[in-house]
């Protein structure tokens, strides 16, 4: 298991080919990346900001949870800080499993979870100044839709 | 105890953390919003309306009802937006 708050970006072919290497019992990589939207919303750039210490946490918490529902070789989660462009990858997902229906699954749900749960703001820059982006209902919503008791707390802490 | 504020929150407050050092009476979370509400106007603004912020003790989602003690380490935020 790999999981990495950093600043600078990442390859996610190199990290692809280290998650595989060598393991004959694997039969699925299944990944996400996330990158920065701008054209159209209008942002020039956009800041994350973070609790270190608590991100950590909550991304190894995530990543245990998805091991208890799915048989899983390997995860690796990287998600990045900092100020960001357009284009930039934000945060790399992938599952190694025997089976593709595991691993895609399993991508999935950890990405659906670190949006709801892993302490990550976005202070989005555009043409009218700075805003932080407020939470979608929707990325609640599919997070929710996993079943669980223990997910962030909703409305009244 | 330290008190943490990020996102909006921080800019509100006027600073990312501080070290504070609550009376008895404040036995949990709950009670901790209540008391840091009186420090200064930019803390009772940021924490108004506690459903438009989460909360976490010691670095784990915790809610109004979370017992607290002086070496806690207590955070404020906005929901969350990563990914």
């Amino acid at each position: 298991m790999s999981c990495r708050v950093q600043l600078e970006d990442f390859d996610p072919g190199a990290e692809l080919s280290r998650l595989s290497a060598g393991k004959s019992h694997v039969g699925a990589v299944a990944s996400f990346i996330g990158l920065v939207r701008g054209a159209g919303d209008g942002v020039s750039a956009m800041t994350l900001e973070h609790y270190p210490g608590m991100t950590e946490r909550q991304l190894v918490a995530i990543e245990q949870e998805a091991r208890q529902r799915w048989p899983l070789d390997d995860v690796s989660v990287i998600h990045r800080f900092g100020r960001l462009l357009p284009g930039d990858r934000i945060v790399f997902v992938a599952v190694t499993s025997g089976h593709r229906a595991a691993a895609f699954a399993a991508c999935e749900f950890l990405v659906d979870w670190l949006k709801n749960r892993a302490p990550f703001w976005k202070l989005e820059e555009t043409d009218l100044g700075s805003r932080w982006v407020a939470a979608k209902e929707d990325d609640e919503a599919r997070a929710e839709r996993w079943e669980t008791a223990s997910a962030q707390p909703k409305g009244e802490m | 105890m330290k008190v943490l504020y990020f996102a909006w929150l921080r800019g509100k407050v006027g600073t990312g953390e501080e070290e504070l050092f609550p009376p008895p009476e404040v036995k949990t979370l709950g009670d901790l919003v209540g008391w840091l509400r009186t420090r200064s106007p930019g803390h009772a603004q940021a924490l108004a309306d506690t459903s438009l912020i989460r909360a976490a003790v010691n670095q784990d989602y915790a809610r109004l009802d979370h017992p607290l003690s002086a070496s806690d380490e207590v955070a404020f935020f906005p929901p969350v937006t990563g990914g």
